[in-house]
Parts: structure tokens; sequence; C-alpha cells
């Protein structure tokens, strides 16, 4: 019977290769980048070959060419003579400008909406809870869409529905006041200088008074405060003084044709920004609410236990440890509102998504476009997260 | 000598409820600031209630939805192949029914929810005109039946017990492609092609094979990302956040205008099979990131057990650490469907006529140029109504199953 078993290993144990799971991880992955590698070659190559038959190779070079179609609407100048390069910087400016004004927005929406849905008061809690489910469970692009046939109900310009003499709704867009810089406003800015430069002065003092303490503190806000308190001092003196704002109201006023002053926006961006901030103001709501939710209770009474004022434990204790469970959500949500915005492109607005699919049409240059729409849509997407993580690392809990 | 014991006279107990003034004053006007927002809420509310009634009222293009109905859920299905659709959606109701009756807990729920959408649209679909040369049941009752199906499902499943254990298993992986087989026709019935599928039908189909297609790439990428393995992990890393940082409507175009070329004689390549594909490669990257959460809940020493058990790290994963990871991510998986069947209306900027397609195709009729400010309003609450009762009801699902999961964890 001994003689059928085989004989013990004598000495070292050699394992062989194919059964050594360090060689096998080194040959699993070879063959992973080889079978990726050829996939992707091969693809390339096949749309090499089509590109080739249809004489459409991918160049850059038409970026240079005059794109000839005009934009609605743009934040720096541009018209159809200038080139497709330009038409897609006016789409990318586009874009950020929906989206950082969508963003202030709809933080600000959804500050409110989380607080409401906090609320002691049984109405305002349930009407928020109204506004979420109603609003979280139809279509972006379906409300998008709903907004901006609206605009198109608005009446002609000479008929505009007047919002308290501050903001018109007529067919061509919407016209707002604004605020508008006298022509001296350089020389007022010296207040705003000097408060900035007292601010900084206080807070490295008080900043080296912690130190020479070792004991920890706060100087931030009252650094803040002061800038502020000596800019607007300084505003006010001077007005009494010289007796002239440096900042005026520009009201628009209806002429015969179109309305001076004021600022105006077409119906597509307000659709747009509304729809945006709308549907952006839920989610945010909901993050909002879930972190204020999220500190426990105890936080709150000892803080009340130690002699603090509801306004000192909200200020104090609740909002600085919700937010560490706020930003990582409320990031992500940025970006999904920066990614909706080529929703517009259902709506006509000239964003990045809009300009890159009427290049495309009328160069064909598919490959190109799609790499630079990817390109900029991911960049925008990491330098809010950059921003945002940035912002995320300072408020966290600093553990020993 | 009779002793008299008295009994302790016990008081009630102080009333719990309180009164309606009571409630008022401590809900509504309970500080001087909640009184102005009660005030100033109810004006809004009055005003906006009373407002929004009677446009609906007396609103003029409701026909437009009602008689285009066949258009908003089918869209140009052909008329005398209708029962098809509502054969696969029986199919479903069947097999959801009786897995409910088999599994119970979270399946059951999905059933419920499944059930409430149908008995809710039978009733919408009481106002559905019958179509000349209809080969199917009246919308309504076609509703009512799914409903139906759905609770006889489960009793059934309930009576005959474990048997139908693995006969439903087989079943449900071969409903999908027996759903698009009955939808598309082949074999005996006749064909009919997808550019002519729409509306609602299209709007299902797109979300379930996002999640269904995109379930296997999704797992593998988010075991991938987690993977020891260098080259590998990096290639995932690069997938998901690649396709996180980009919108939808870029994948489905690059899926529109690049799938031709990327594959020979790409050209015939259909239309909704690129959006499919699209899709499936977005939700996948999601889909990861979702199974990765679930992944890195489960305790190490679940793995460190199962090593210790003698179990290889395939075993250990299929076993013990993905079952584990996929029941604890089902509420999120429901979330990610209620967002894709949202964001499937986005195929209508590639050209695709899903429900929103057809909502907005039925208030570009020629017929409705006269109704003063057109029937668009009207039309899109409509469809506003069947996307909140899909997207609502699915969500009070996953609360549900969330709530069973965490309380089976105590």
């Amino acid at each position: 019977m001994a003689a059928g078993s085989p004989p013990l290993p004598s000495g070292k144990v050699t394992i062989p290769f194919y059964r050594d799971t360090r060689i096998i991880a080194i040959i699993v992955q070879i063959v992973f980048a080889i079978a990726v590698a050829a996939l992707l070659w091969y693809l390339y190559s096949n749309m090499m070959n089509g590109l080739r038959q249809a004489n459409l190779l991918p160049t850059f070079a038409f970026l240079s060419v005059p794109a000839s179609f005009p934009i609605a609407e743009s934040v720096i100048p541009y018209d159809p003579s200038m080139t497709y390069g330009r038409a897609f910087l006016v789409g990318i400016l586009n874009t950020v400008r929906v989206a950082v004004i969508g963003i202030i927005l709809a933080t600000i929406l959804g500050l409110i909406l989380g607080i409401a849905r906090l609320s002691d008061n049984w109405l305002l809690r349930n009407v928020a809870l109204v506004y979420v489910e109603i609003v979280r469970n139809v279509p972006l692009l379906l409300q998008l869409i709903f907004w901006f046939s609206l605009t198109r109900l608005f009446p002609r310009i000479q008929e505009s529905i007047d919002v308290g003499g501050l903001l018109y709704l007529h067919n061509r867009g919407v016209t707002l006041a604004w605020p508008q810089a006298a022509s001296d406003f350089g020389a007022w800015m010296v207040w705003v200088y000097g408060g900035i430069v007292c601010g900084v002065v206080y807070y490295v003092i008080r900043r080296i008074q912690f130190a020479r303490r070792d004991r920890p503190g706060v100087a931030m806000p009252q650094a803040f405060l002061i800038a502020l308190g000596v800019a607007v001092i300084g505003f006010f003196t001077t007005y009494f003084v010289y007796g002239a704002w440096p900042v005026s109201l520009s009201i628009p006023e209806l002429q015969r044709f179109n309305f001076v002053g004021g600022v105006t926006v077409t119906n597509s961006f307000a659709a747009l920004l509304v729809g945006l901030v709308i549907y952006t103001a839920v989610f945010i709501g909901e993050i909002v609410r879930s972190g204020i939710l999220a500190v426990s209770k105890g936080q709150r009474e000892a803080a009340r236990a130690l002699g603090l004022t509801p306004g000192q434990t909200m200020r104090l204790v609740i909002l600085p440890q919700a937010l560490r469970v706020i930003i990582p959500p409320l990031t992500s949500q940025y970006l999904n509102l920066t990614k909706n915005s080529s929703l517009a492109v259902a709506i006509a607005y000239p964003d990045l998504f809009y300009v890159a699919s009427t290049i495309n049409n009328q160069t064909g240059q598919a490959v190109p476009v799609i790499l630079m729409l990817m390109a900029s849509y991911l960049s925008v997407s990491l330098l809010t997260s950059l921003f945002m993580n940035w912002y995320n690392r300072r408020i966290q809990l600093v553990e020993r | 000598m009779a002793t008299e014991i008295s009994r302790p006279t016990s008081r009630r107990a102080p009333r719990q409820q309180i009164g309606l003034i009571e409630w008022l004053r401590k809900n509504l006007f309970s500080t001087w600031y909640n009184v102005i927002i009660t005030v100033v809420l109810l004006y809004v509310i009055v005003q906006t209630v009373t407002s929004f009634v009677s446009w609906m009222v007396t609103a003029p293009g409701w026909s437009a939805a009602f008689t285009n109905i066949k258009l908003l859920l089918t869209w140009t299905y052909p008329v005398d192949q209708l029962w098809r659709p509502q054969a696969a959606m029986a199919l479903v109701m069947v097999l959801l029914g009786l897995s409910s009756g088999l599994w119970g807990g979270i399946v059951r729920m999905v059933a419920l929810g499944a059930a409430a959408i149908s008995v809710a649209l039978g009733f919408v679909a009481f106002t559905f005109p019958d179509l000349p040369g209809q080969t199917s049941l009246p919308g309504w009752l076609f509703m009512f039946i799914c409903a139906v199906l759905l609770v006889g499902g489960d009793q059934l499943a309930r009576l005959v017990g474990n048997k139908v254990r693995w006969p439903l298993i087989i079943a449900w992986l071969l409903a999908y492609p027996a759903v698009i087989l009955i939808l598309r026709g082949g074999i005996g019935l006749p064909v009919v092609e997808t550019k002519l599928w729409g509306g609602l039908i299209l709007t299902l189909i797109l979300a379930v094979s996002g999640i269904v297609l995109s379930f296997p790439l999704g797992v593998l990428l988010a075991l991938g990302r987690r993977s020891s393995l260098p080259v590998i992990r990096t290639f995932c890393v690069l997938y998901i956040e690649l396709i996180r940082g980009v919108p939808l409507v870029t994948v489905l175009f690059m899926g529109a205008l690049l799938l031709p070329l990327f594959l020979p004689g790409g050209e015939s390549i259909d239309a909704l099979v690129r959006a499919v594909i699209a899709v499936t490669l977005f939700s996948a990257a999601y889909l990861a990131e979702n199974v990765r959460g679930g992944l890195q809940s489960i305790p190490k020493g679940q793995v460190e057990a199962a090593r210790a058990l003698g179990l290889n790290v395939v075993q250990t994963t299929l076993l013990i650490t993905l079952p584990q990871a996929l029941r604890a991510v089902v509420p999120v998986l429901v979330g990610q469907f209620i967002s894709l069947f949202k964001d499937t209306s986005l195929v209508v900027i590639i050209g695709l006529v899903d429900l929103l397609g057809a909502a907005q195709n039925i208030v570009g009729q020629p017929e409705w140029l006269g109704t003063p400010g057109g029937v668009w309003r009207e039309t899109f609450l409509v469809i506003a109504a069947i996307y909140w009762v899909f997207s609502f009801t699915m969500s009070r699902i996953s609360k549900r199953i969330e709530d069973q999961i965490a309380r089976s964890r105590h």
C-alpha cells in the first residue's frame, strides 16, 4: 500500500508556476492588457478604415475655419465670421455661466428647502415635502421643455408682464434690473482693499496670539467682519461727503421696440436656469436635511446644557458637524447640475453640447468633436471635484 | 367581623391625544413667525389650487393626450399586433407574482409596487378609446388583469412552494430575451421593426435593458476596482471615472455617431440597439460604484473567515461577499433604476421617440393648432403623471426595502 503513495517531498517545496498566485496574477494582467489593447486597436483600425473611405480622416484643422453659424447668446464677443474654435469656447463659457449661477441659486433654494422640511410648522414641512415628491419624480428634460414652452406663452415685448417694475417677462426672454458700476467705481474699491488689509492684519495677530498661548481659537469670522465693517463704513462716509453711490441699479425701461437698461437674458437661458435650479434644489434640500439629522441629539443637548444659546448651538455645534456629512454628496449634486446643463440642447440654449453637435453637423468631424466635448466635460468635473475635495479636507474632523 | 377593604380608586391615564385647537396651536401657530408662515402659505396654497383646478376643468386640450394614448404608450407599433406588448407584460407579471409568493420579503414589495402601478394605470385607462382593428384587450381590463396575475401568481407559488424554485430562476434568465422576441417577432411571428417601437414601451425597454444588461458589466467593474491587480484596477477606475465625468447625452451621442464607425459594416446597426448599448455602458459605471459601496460595507471578517475555511478567492467572492453586497445595495439599485427610467427621456435628443418624444409629436400635430395656447400643458401633464406614478411607486418600494434591511440587521 505504501508503495502506491507518492514519496514525501524532502527539503524545499517547489510549487509549479501555474499554481503560484504571484505568477498567475502577472499572467492574468498581461492577458487582460493585451485583450484590451487588441480590442481598442480593432475598433480604432475599423474606424480609420471607414473614415478613410468616407474621406473624413480626423483632423483638428477645422478649428481655425470660420464657423459661419450664429450663436444666440455669448459671454464673449462672437459672430459667424469667427472660427469653430471660438464657437466651441463660446459653448464652454455658456455652460460655465449657467452652471455657476445655477449652483449658487440651487444651493440657496436647497438650503431653504432642507430647513423647511425640518420645520416645526406642519404646513411648511408638508408643502416642502409635496414640492420634493413632485419635482424629483418627473424627468428633468420634461421639466425643461415645460418651462421653455411656458416662456413662449409670454406676450410681445410691448405688453411685457411687469413684476414690480424690476422684472419683465416677454417673448424674447426676461429683462431684469441689474446693478451697474459707476465710472469712478475703481476709486471706491480703495475701501474694499483697505478692509481686506485690516482683516488680514487682525487675523495674523490673533493667530500669533493663539500660537503663543498654545490654545486653539477662531479668528476667521471676526477678521471677515472687520474687513466688511471697514468697507461699509468707508462707503457710507464717502457717500455722505460725496453724495453718490458707486453702483446704481439700472432699471429697464420699455422704449418703442426694446428695453433700455437692465439685463435681458433669452428665454432658453431663463427656462434652463429655472429648470435646473428647481430640480437640483430638491436633491440639495434632502442632503441638507439628512446632514442636520445626522448630528446626534446629544450634541444639541450638550451644547444647550453648556449654556449656548439656540443660535450658537446651530452655528457652532450643529452646522459644522452637519457640513462634514453634507459636502461630499453636495459635490456630486454640483457635478450633476453641470452635466445636466447639457440638456439645454433640447431647448436651444447654445451650451457646450449644442455648439459641439452643430459643429459636428457642419464639419462631419465626429471624432475630434467628441474628444473635445468629453475632455471639456471631464475637466469641468475634475476642477469642481478638486475644489470641493480641498474644501472638504479643510472642514474634516482632525483626529489625533 | 367584616373587614372592609377599600379599593384604591384608580385614575385614568392622562389623555394622550390632543384636541384640534391644541394641535393647530402646536403645529401651525406656535410662535409669531410660524403664524406668519402659516397664513402666507395658506393664502398661496388656496390661490394655486383654485386657479389650477379651474384651469384643469376648463382646459381645452385634454383630448389631445387621450385620443392619442396609443401613440403615447406604443407609438407606431402596429395596431393589429398590440396583443404582443400585452403578452410580454403579462409574462413578466406572472413571473413577478410567482417570485413574490416564493421568496416573499423584498420581492413581494416589488410585486406589490407593480400591482399598485397596474391598478393606478388601469383606472386611468378607463378613458382610453378602442382602436379600429385592435386585437388586444382594452387598456383598463388589461391593467386589472395584470394586477390579478400578480396576486394569483403569488398565491399559487405559496401553495406549490419550493418546487417552482428552479423553473422560476430559469424563466427569469430567459425573460429578457423572451420579451424582446415577443415584441420584435421572428420565429413564426411577423417581424415588427424597432423603428416602429416607441412611447412608454421604449422608455421601459431602455430602462430595463440599462439595468439588466449593465448588471454583469457593472459587477465586474466593481470587483475590478477593488482588485489587488494594478492593471485591472487602473482600467476599471479609468472607465468608471471617464463615464461618470460626462453627461449621458454625450454617451448617447457617441453611441449614435461612433458605434457605426467602430464596427465593420456598422452603418446597419439599429438606432435602438445603439441607444441600448450607450445606456448600458453608461449605467454600468454607476452600477459599479453602487456595488462597490455594498462590497465595502461587508466586514473584513467575512472574507477572512471564508479564506480560513479553505475557500479560494473566486469562491469567496461568489459565495460570501457578492451575495451579501448585492443584498445590501438593492435599495440603491432601485434608486438607480428610477433615475435611469427618467434619464431615458434623453434619447429624444438622438431622435428616438420615447414617452416624451411621443408627447412632443402629439403637441405638434396640426389638428391642435387652433387650440389657443396649444395643447402642450395638458399633454405634458399627462405624461408627467405617468412618469410620476412609476417613479414614486418605485421610490416607496426602495424605502420599504431599506427599512426592512435595516431592521433585519438588529
